[in-house]
């Protein structure tokens, strides 16, 4: 009976495997990515019904489901789109810290099965490999509480509850290496006393710490890496967790995620052009003399008003609008798209220009214009762009600077140089909307704006684009 | 179960994941994110195990609040996508 009932577990365990898999293949397009989502859900509830069918502490399991599940929904409601990577950073660093709490207390509860016997003695007694087990939940300990406080931190950054600059103080580097050992040392001294359960507990506090050192000197615009790599590693804890309790589900599941996060992650440092390493230190490419800023803009640079930039469009056929970071801070992306529906009804063949690294977390710019009823055929990728940005009478750049500035391609002493961009400044003419001439996250000036078929919109994203529409709507 | 068994698993599940997830567009890349981060709280079945098993309090409160974190990780999680993936309009 009871190697039945395992069978039909093992089974059902391996259908959720396989609609976690299917789930994400469905994610793959936008039409089937609703239901790949679904499939995802409907794995995970199976395999928790599976897993609760003849557990005890029944009280104590659902009240546990309510009360998370009960958060999570106020959560997932509540939040505005503009808020996503700060929401994704924290149900993340949850992620991990369950994982770290399993990995401790199957631990704990081994240890007072084991009695007298001892933890290694007993484990080899169930059939169980005690190397396994042990490394294990020592890896499941340091990379849960690594991923919870980094991304608590990552949270509180990206929600500006604290700073958000990058920090270069090396006194983290050191920090963050000093953790790093101490947590691999006591790993390996609970490896060597596995009845000091205390440690574990400890390890999960140097962890802890180590992942705010992991985070504190990443600034802003560097944020997608940090998040895509914390998500990652939620994924690798899970499955670390799934070798502790010896289950194929956690350790598929977990794995599947763990290569998501790291595709992400090399995405993000690609659009970037640096390399994992520099974007965890916080270390940018050492800036040479270059240019000032005074240099760059003196006398160059053109303000135009609304009505200016209004005729503009004037018998403009195409337009691209880039949008950066500075329209999700300014929330006008429902304007925005206001205003390409204006454009369009006029007859204007107008797309979107997206920057893989653009805004806070990979993706967080098509799901702002999703939101204001921007179809996604309309959002390119940059290569794309790029390929036609000649026959642009008109680009728009809304809140966007690093990911739009010539120097990358121009100047090889530049910090962003071979990076990336969208050549906007290829295009007929290109209009900025921005508040001031303050630098982006890499703190260098940017010629576009100082170009001559630059015009600069100075002023709030939303106020701005409003004010235009309102101009181009006077003009008929 | 062996561990040999369970490194292949893992291997091979990491390929899969690879050979899918550089096929989703950057358009989806946030739901990506929120959706791959809601199956990471399949911890959610340790979680259950863990307390379920546990005999003492202390690693019963454990268990608990692994239930509570892991399933709000994977509520909100799956909830966030739904509701990001249902704006997603084609044109017309």
């Amino acid at each position: 009976m009871n190697v039945d009932t395992d069978s039909v577990k093992n089974i059902l365990y391996l259908l959720a495997s396989v609609l976690f898999i299917l789930g994400i293949k469905g994610l793959t397009h936008p039409r089937t990515a609703v239901r790949g989502n679904l499939l995802g859900a409907a794995g995970m509830l199976l395999a928790i019904v599976v897993t609760m069918v003849g557990s005890d502490h029944l009280g104590w399991l659902i009240a546990g489901l309510v009360v998370g599940g009960l958060c999570g929904i106020v959560a997932a409601y509540k939040i505005e789109m503009t808020g996503m990577p700060q929401l994704v950073a924290l149900f993340n660093g949850f992620g991990g810290i369950a994982s770290a709490l399993v990995a401790g207390a199957v631990l704990h509860d081994y240890l007072d099965k084991a009695g007298d016997t001892g933890l290694v003695q007993w484990l080899t007694a169930e059939g169980q490999d005690p190397t396994q087990v042990i490394i294990a939940t020592i890896a499941s300990g340091i990379i849960g509480a690594v991923t919870f406080s980094g991304s608590v931190l990552a949270f509180a950054k990206l929600q500006q509850l604290v700073s958000s600059a990058s920090n270069t103080n090396p006194l983290l580097k050191v920090g963050n290496v000093l953790c790093t050992i101490v947590a691999v040392g006591l790993g390996v001294v609970l490896f060597m006393n596995p009845d000091m359960a205390g440690l574990y507990w400890v390890i999960v506090l140097v962890s802890l710490a180590l992942g705010l050192f992991l985070v504190l000197p990443i600034g802003g615009a560097d944020m997608p890496v940090v998040i895509t790599l914390l998500n990652s590693y939620s994924g690798i804890a899970a499955a670390a967790t799934g070798f502790v309790i010896n289950n194929t589900v956690l350790i598929v599941a977990g794995s599947l995620v763990g290569a998501s996060g790291l595709i992400l992650t090399r995405i993000m440092c690609v659009a970037m052009n640096r390399s994992l390493t520099n974007v965890l230190f916080g270390v940018m490419a050492e800036v040479g003399e270059g240019p000032s800023s005074d240099e760059v803009y003196a006398g160059k640079v053109k303000s135009a008003s609304p009505d200016e930039v209004a005729m503009l469009f004037d018998g403009a056929r195409r337009v691209l609008i880039v949008p950066g970071y500075g329209m999700a801070a300014a929330q006008a992306q429902h304007v925005v798209s206001d205003l390409a529906d204006l454009l369009m009804a006029k007859g204007i063949d107008v797309e979107y220009g997206i920057h893989p690294v653009a805004g806070r977390m990979p993706g967080h710019m098509n799901v702002l214009l999703a939101e204001a009823d921007v179809p996604y055929d309309l959002l390119k990728e940059m290569d794309d762009v790029n390929t036609t940005i000649e026959q642009v009478d008109v680009a728009l750049v809304i809140g966007a600077n690093d990911t739009v500035n010539p120097s990358a391609r121009t100047d090889p002493s530049s910090p962003i140089a071979g990076m990336p961009i969208i050549d906007v400044d290829k295009a007929r003419t290109v209009v900025v909307v921005k508040r001031s001439l303050s630098p982006g996250f890499a703190g260098i000036p940017n010629p576009l704006f100082a170009c001559d078929n630059t015009l600069m919109l100075f002023g709030d994203g939303k106020k701005v684009i409003g004010e235009l529409i309102a101009a181009i709507k006077e003009a008929g | 179960m062996d561990l040999f068994l369970l490194l292949t698993i893992f291997m091979l599940a990491i390929f899969v994941g690879f050979e899918i997830i550089t096929k989703v567009p950057p358009t989806l890349h946030t739901p990506l994110m929120s959706g791959s981060n809601a199956i990471s709280g399949i911890t959610i079945i340790g979680a259950i195990i863990v307390t379920s098993t546990q005999q003492t309090w202390w690693s019963t409160m454990l268990g608990f609040l692994a239930v509570v974190f892991a399933t709000l990780n994977l509520v909100g999680g799956f909830l966030v996508t739904h509701r990001m993936l249902s704006m997603f309009k084609r044109k017309g």
